[in-house]
This record gives C-alpha cells, sequence and structure tokens, in this order.
C-alpha cells in the first residue's frame, strides 16, 4: 500500500468519529459491532430456549405430570422453545453474527453495503424477542405449537393477545430478516474486492449469499400469511375459517413455503462454516469448490419446491404427494455431494483438530444422520407412519440442534480470537464438546426408537412404555445442560483471561481474508480494498 | 428424584434390560402386540397389510441409510487416523477429479430413484379402499373422538379417555377409552375423517394409518385389519390443552362377534340425529 493511499485511509477514519459507551452500540452502523449484538442476542436467546427444553425434559424424564400441571403451560413451553429457537438463536448467531462479522472481511468489503439498515435489522430483532416473550407471559400463551396451525391459532380458540403479539412478534423479525438479506445481497453483488469473483469467493460467503435470497423470497410469504391469521383474528376475514369460506390446509401451505426454506436459511450458514473450517485445518483448498458452491444453489433452489412434504397426511390429492415424495429425494443428490465433498477436502489433508475442528467433525456425521432421516420422511408412506412422532423430532433436531448448533459452536470457537482478541482454552473447550456430543445424542437418538414406536410429539404425559427411552432422553439433556455451563465458562475465561490470539491463529491453511488483519479485527478493516490474485 | 437419583446400578440395570430389548427386538416378530413396548425400537407389529407394506419400505429404506451412515463414519475413521498430522504432514494438493465427482452425484441419484419406485407404488395403495364393505365416519373434538356407524343403522357414540382411577387392571394409562371402536377382522373398512373445532389427527399405529382430521373437510383412509385384538392409537396434531388425553382404541373382532356387538351398539347408542335406529339397514 502507497503512502498516499494509507493517508486517505487515516483520513477515511477521522470521518467517522467512534460513537462511546451506549450510543457506540444503540446507534451502531458497524458490521463488527452489529455482529456483535446479534452474537450476544442469539446467546441470551438460546439460554431462554434452552431452559425451556431442560423443563421439557424434566416433565418427561418419567410418565405422569410431574412439574408442568397445566398441559397449556407445556404447549406455550414448545411454541416458545422452537420459534425462540429458530427466529432468535439459529439466525441471529448464524446469519447476524458470523455473516455480519466474517461477509465483508473475507470479500475485501469495509462494512456492508446499508450500515444504518443493518441497525435497524438488529434493533428490530430485539423488539421482536421482546414481543414474543411478552406472548409467552399474556393470558394463557400461544399454545399452538412454532406451526401457529388455525382453527387452534385463531380468536376462538386461543383468545387474547398471546397470539398476536407472536405473530406480531414474527413480523418484526421477518422484516429484519428481510433488510438483512437485502443488505448481504447488495453487499456480495457490489463490495467484492477487485479480483475477488464470485467464483473466488469462500463458501461461507456463498452460503450467506444464497440463504440472503432464500430470506428476501420466503419471509414476505410468512408475512402475508400471519398478516391474513391476524385479520381472521381481529377483524373478521375468513382466510383460514371454514364457515367464511376459508380453508385452515391454506395456511399450511403459506406456512410451509416459508417453512421449508427456512430450514435451509438455519442450515446452508452452517455448511459455509464447515467448509471453512475442514479446509483450514486440514491445510488444503476445498475439494471439488464448484460443485459445493452449486449444491447450495440447487439445494436452495429445489427447497422452494419441496413444502408439502410436510403435509403427507391432511388429504392432498395423491398425485400432488408422489410430486412431493420424488421432489424432496432429489435434495438428497446435492446433500450428498456437500458431505462426500468435506470428506475429499479431509483426504489426503494434514489433518489436525483443534475444538473447531471437532465441532466440524461431528457436524458431518450427525448431519448424516439427520439427512438420511430426511431420506426415510420424504417416503410418504413411511411418513404416514412416523409423522408427527418423536422420528420427525429427532430428525429436525439431528439437523438443526446438532447440525446448525454444532457450527454455531464451531464458527465461535474458529473465530472468537478473531473477534475477541482473545483465544479460548483448549482443552476446556475440548471437553465442551465431548460433553455436548455426548450429551445431544443421548437427548435425540432415542427419540427416533420413541418415533417409531408410536409416540406422538408435542404430548405433555406419555403411555408409560414410553418411559425408558425417555428417561435415557432427559439424562442426555443434564449432560447437555452440564456443558452448556461450562460453555459459559469458557465465554468468560476466553475473554477475560484468554491468551492474546495473533492475526492469524490456525497457520498456513486458513487463507481467507479475515486472517490477514490484525487480531482483534480494528474497527475498520480494508477501507483501502485488497486486490486478489491468483487461481480460481 | 427418580431420574436425578439414578443410581449406578439402576443405569446399567436399565442399560441392560434396552439391550436385552434390542436383541428380542433383532429376532423380530414375535407376538402381536398392539401397543407401545417398554424399550422398544422399532415400530409396532403390523395388523394390516398397508401397515406391512410400509414395515417392508421401511426396512429397505432403513438399509440403505444405515450403509450411508457406516459408510460416511467409516471414512471419517479411516480419514482422521490416515491424513493425522502427525501420519501426513504435507498436506495434498489435489482441489478436484471430475469423474470422482460425477460418480457421488450419479450414486446417490440412482439410489434415490431406487426407493423412489417402491414408495409411490406403496403410497397410491395406501390412498383410498378398493371396494370398501363398510364405512365409519370419526369426528375429531376437543378432546375426544365421535364415531358413527353409517352402514349399521347410523349409530353414534364418543370415546373419552380414561381417568387414571377409572382404569381396568392391567389397561394402559393414557390409551384406553370408555368406548372402544369395534371392526370386524379381514373386512375392508373405509373411514371418513373430519373435525367440528380444531386440527386432529386419527392415528394407530399397527394399522399404518395417520390421517388429519381438518374442520370442513372429510379425509378418507381405509383399514383391513388381518388379526383379531385391541390396537390403540393417539391424537397426532397439536389440538390444545388436552391434546395428548385423546387417544384411539379399536377392537377387531370377528365378523360374528361384530354383529352381535352391532345390535347391542344399535340399542345402546342413538343416531346422529337422535332417532331410533333403523335396524334394517344393518347390511348392505
Amino acid at each position: 500500500m502507497s503512502d498516499a493511499s494509507t493517508a486517505v485511509a487515516d483520513a477515511g477514519l477521522h470521518i467517522h468519529a467512534h460513537p462511546t459507551g451506549w450510543r457506540r452500540w444503540l446507534y451502531s452502523t458497524n458490521h463488527k459491532d452489529i455482529g456483535t449484538m446479534y452474537m450476544v442476542a442469539s446467546f441470551a436467546a438460546g439460554l431462554i430456549g434452552g431452559v425451556l427444553s431442560w423443563i421439557m425434559r424434566l416433565e418427561l424424564a418419567a410418565p405422569g405430570i410431574q412439574y408442568i400441571s397445566d398441559p397449556q403451560a407445556y404447549n406455550v413451553m414448545v411454541t416458545a422453545h422452537g420459534l425462540i429457537m429458530v427466529f432468535f438463536v439459529v439466525m441471529p448467531a448464524l446469519i447476524g453474527g458470523f455473516g455480519n462479522w466474517f461477509v465483508p472481511m473475507m470479500i475485501g468489503a469495509p462494512d456492508m453495503a446499508f450500515p444504518r439498515m443493518n441497525n435497524i435489522s438488529f434493533w428490530l430483532l430485539a423488539a421482536a424477542v421482546v414481543l414474543m416473550l411478552m406472548g409467552v407471559v399474556t393470558g394463557v400463551g400461544p399454545g399452538v405449537g412454532w406451526t401457529v396451525y388455525p382453527p387452534l391459532s385463531s380468536a376462538t380458540y386461543h383468545p387474547g393477545m398471546s397470539v398476536d403479539f407472536g405473530i406480531l412478534s414474527l413480523h418484526l423479525a421477518g422484516a429484519s430478516s428481510i433488510l438483512g438479506a437485502i443488505n448481504f445481497i447488495v453487499t456480495i453483488f457490489n463490495m467484492r474486492a477487485p479480483g475477488m469473483t464470485l467464483h473466488r469467493m469462500p463458501l461461507f460467503v456463498w452460503s450467506m449469499l444464497l440463504t440472503a435470497f432464500l430470506l428476501l423470497l420466503a419471509l414476505p410469504v410468512l408475512a402475508g400469511a400471519l398478516t391474513m391469521l391476524l385479520t381472521d383474528r381481529n377483524f373478521g376475514t375468513t382466510f383460514f375459517v371454514v364457515a367464511g369460506g376459508g380453508d385452515p390446509v391454506l395456511w399450511q401451505h403459506l406456512f410451509w413455503f416459508f417453512g421449508h426454506p427456512e430450514v435451509y436459511i438455519m442450515i446452508l450458514p452452517a455448511f459455509g462454516i464447515v467448509s471453512q473450517i475442514i479446509s483450514t485445518f486440514s491445510r488444503k483448498p476445498i475439494f471439488g469448490y464448484l460443485g459445493m458452491a452449486y449444491a447450495m444453489v440447487a439445494i436452495g433452489v429445489i427447497g422452494f419446491v419441496v413444502w408439502a412434504h410436510h403435509m403427507f397426511t391432511v388429504g392432498l390429492n395423491v398425485d400432488t404427494r408422489a410430486y412431493f415424495v420424488i421432489a424432496t429425494m432429489i435434495i438428497a443428490v446435492p446433500t450428498g455431494i456437500k458431505v462426500f465433498s468435506w470428506l475429499a477436502t479431509m483426504w489426503g489433508g494434514s489433518l489436525t483438530f483443534p475444538t473447531p475442528m471437532l465441532w466440524a467433525t461431528g457436524f458431518i456425521f450427525v448431519f448424516v444422520v439427520g439427512g438420511v432421516t430426511g431420506v426415510v420422511l420424504a417416503n410418504a408412506g413411511i411418513d404416514v407412519q412416523v409423522h408427527d412422532t418423536y422420528f420427525v423430532v429427532a430428525h429436525f433436531h439431528y439437523v438443526l440442534s446438532l447440525g446448525a448448533l454444532f457450527m454455531i459452536f464451531g464458527g465461535f470457537y474458529y473465530w472468537i480470537g478473531k473477534m475477541s482478541g482473545r483465544q479460548y482454552p483448549e482443552t476446556l473447550s475440548k471437553v465442551q464438546f465431548w460433553l455436548s456430543f455426548i450429551g445431544v445424542n443421548l437427548v435425540f437418538f432415542p427419540m427416533h426408537f420413541l418415533g417409531l414406536q408410536g409416540m406422538p410429539r408435542r404430548y405433555v404425559d406419555y403411555p408409560d412404555a414410553f418411559a425408558g427411552w425417555n428417561m435415557v432422553s432427559s439424562v442426555g439433556a443434564l449432560i447437555s445442560m452440564a456443558s452448556t455451563v461450562l460453555f459459559l465458562y469458557i465465554v468468560y475465561y476466553t475473554l477475560r483471561h484468554g491468551e492474546r490470539c495473533p492475526a492469524n491463529p490456525w497457520g498456513e491453511g486458513a487463507t481467507t481474508l479475515e486472517w490477514k488483519v490484525a487480531s482483534p479485527a480494528p474497527f475498520h478493516t480494508f477501507e483501502t480494498p485488497p486486490v486478489i490474485t491468483g487461481r480460481t | 428424584m427418580l431420574l436425578w437419583g439414578m443410581t449406578g446400578m439402576r443405569v446399567i440395570r436399565v442399560l441392560s434390560r434396552g439391550a436385552v430389548a434390542l436383541v428380542l427386538a433383532c429376532l423380530a416378530g414375535a407376538a402381536l402386540a398392539a401397543q407401545p413396548e417398554p424399550w422398544g425400537i422399532g415400530m409396532q407389529p403390523a395388523a394390516t397389510e398397508v401397515a406391512s407394506d410400509i414395515r417392508i419400505l421401511w426396512h429397505i429404506v432403513f438399509a440403505i441409510v444405515l450403509a450411508v451412515c457406516l459408510l460416511v463414519l467409516v471414512l471419517l475413521v479411516y480419514i482422521i487416523w490416515r491424513f493425522n498430522a502427525k501420519r501426513n504432514p504435507r498436506p495434498s494438493t489435489a482441489s478436484h477429479n471430475t469423474w470422482l465427482e460425477i460418480t457421488w452425484t450419479v450414486i446417490p441419484a440412482v439410489i434415490v430413484a431406487a426407493i423412489a419406485v417402491p414408495s409411490v407404488k406403496l403410497l397410491y395403495f395406501m390412498d383410498r379402499a378398493q371396494d370398501a364393505e363398510m364405512t365409519i365416519k370419526v369426528t375429531g373434538y376437543q378432546w375426544f373422538w365421535g364415531y358413527e356407524y353409517p352402514d349399521h343403522g347410523g349409530f353414534t357414540f364418543d370415546a373419552v379417555m380414561l381417568a387414571d382411577d377409572k382404569l381396568p387392571a392391567g389397561a394402559p394409562r393414557l390409551l384406553e377409552t370408555d368406548n372402544r371402536i369395534v371392526i370386524p377382522v379381514n373386512t375392508t373398512v373405509r373411514v371418513l375423517v373430519t373435525s367440528q373445532d380444531v386440527i386432529h389427527a386419527w392415528a394407530v399405529p399397527a394399522f399404518g394409518v395417520k390421517v388429519d382430521s381438518v374442520p370442513g373437510r372429510i379425509n378418507e383412509t381405509w383399514i383391513n385389519a388381518d388379526h383379531e385384538g385391541v390396537y390403540y392409537g393417539q391424537c397426532s396434531e397439536l389440538c390444545g390443552v388436552n391434546h395428548a388425553f385423546m387417544p384411539i382404541t379399536v377392537e377387531v373382532v370377528s365378523k360374528d362377534r361384530f354383529a352381535t356387538w352391532v345390535r347391542e351398539a344399535q340399542t345402546k347408542f342413538a343416531r346422529a340425529d337422535g332417532t331410533p335406529v333403523q335396524v334394517a339397514s344393518e347390511t348392505r
């Protein structure tokens, strides 16, 4: 960099005076600070969602009603756990947190394209969390499940304001995500450093680009459906009311048209993080880079045309169901490409296994387990047997609670040195990984057995025959809880006593641009764009 | 408290019981049970052709997905052992291999296509009854099921879960109802399902049947039970406070006993519209 350009960069710094104190955060337009706020919000919400799940596992540890005397309260917990984990934990951590922090840095951009919009994205989300919690404590609470199916969610069966609070919360969360998605798309298309062609972008950036498109196309559909439900509840419309010519199944179509892309919204960023970590600790470039990128494109596109596989028992036309069986199973192909490419990236590598790599390797295995049970469920015949049972609960927790959450942890350990300037304690963190790995597998693996035996989901109490595996599952929840407490201590220890982290703590395998700047990353990075050369 | 106070011995006992159950389940079949079993790991035994076809497809798909999981696991373990930095200090620079990539695209596609064929075939077979010999109508309510026998004079009754203190000895908790649905063995029964309030789902695992009861719609499924016995199911769509407490109890009996039961039911239960049951229309 020439002296002249350094001078320009310095002059640039003076234009953006650093706000300090609460102004730094409330008014923040800095992608790193906003990313940090997303992470903090996600961890806080994660504790709430986690506590809810532990209370549920405590109740389900033995048959009979022990602690939650009102089944409605249990249903509210099911609902709140699901919505919080999806909208306020996984999405903010992976997209708002890691996405904000590392997309601009990885493409050599100084910040996001619309910094002020970035600010409002975060604060809309914060407001959405508050509305959701208000809904939970208002009246009887929303005991409707995260799918909010009418007529149960209608004013007749859920009077009071709790469901309305939930609807408004999802509206705000959706608006927040749409703004964020626009920001990512514009940033990635327009602010790449010279030489950073689309086909040179790190796979994490690819994953965020595709996630942003899914958000942009899926969330408006949810917003429309939510608005219809809101007017059904409050203004006498009958979109989902049979007596007025409406149809409850219409809600399910609209919801799942959003809901299925939503699951890819949660898992694609995790794919991106796995790719970065595997490549770094194999000291090899990603194997089959183009195949990896376009497999994600394929997953995103097909993800929009498979929604009714969530509705195999609602009474759809049999030809329609046959189509959705086949379309759904096709997703296994690009997903397989991803798994095999990760393995091939490791093949021939020079592997080391610090904590982030443990999470990434663990991810590959648990994601395959969750993925193949997805193939099982795609078969409408088998789905009729296990639909709405614990088999489904096991399936989507293997993909989300083990898959996506594993990469929240993996990404945290991978990048915390860059974000905070301090490195995590290695041994303790490995202990946390193993506790977590054993715990969550113990929680969710027996649920496959329960589901096959026929235990329906969202049950506060169950027939005595299901007691055994439920006990095992609850013991697993206890272990997961221990791992979470340990994680909180690790976060505290890292920020307080962690060793100073060098610019690149991972060595030659870490080739992406964020490792070229100091740790912690300076407030402004790449004000003068770097020039990227080399092979594509 | 039971859970957190579990001693080591108890854990071992519990786990060994699980292992025994696993072995028993692997030895397969056993006697026909119509309800979930402690430490059960597979589907309940099939009592209809549809249910046994579902189990056949499940076993095929399970074998394939188990193979995929094991393949990935073996590859992972081998890679971790063989390409550890200690054993392999210099990484290769391979970044793509067209034929390899084509292979791992085409083979999964072929496997998926191979699964799709029997899967779709089963789907069409399950869809609706061919030449149903009788019909029962099921209506979901918060929180019990209503049943109507339109081909047997149209008598109707409700089935409400038996509370724990009313449970006969040996009856399973949360699964037994005050009135059981009775259907004849080896008879194709069309089941029409609807709801009077919110969405419920009428499900009996041993029959391979699960169908949502949606207000404003009548969904159709069918049963042809090949074993007499008592079969249990539970509501399978979140329907509010007592979602967990509206089970389904089906008694499959011989055709003779069914005829006897129908005669009793016609006098015991009223018609849907309150008029006396027309006994003459019993068989068609």
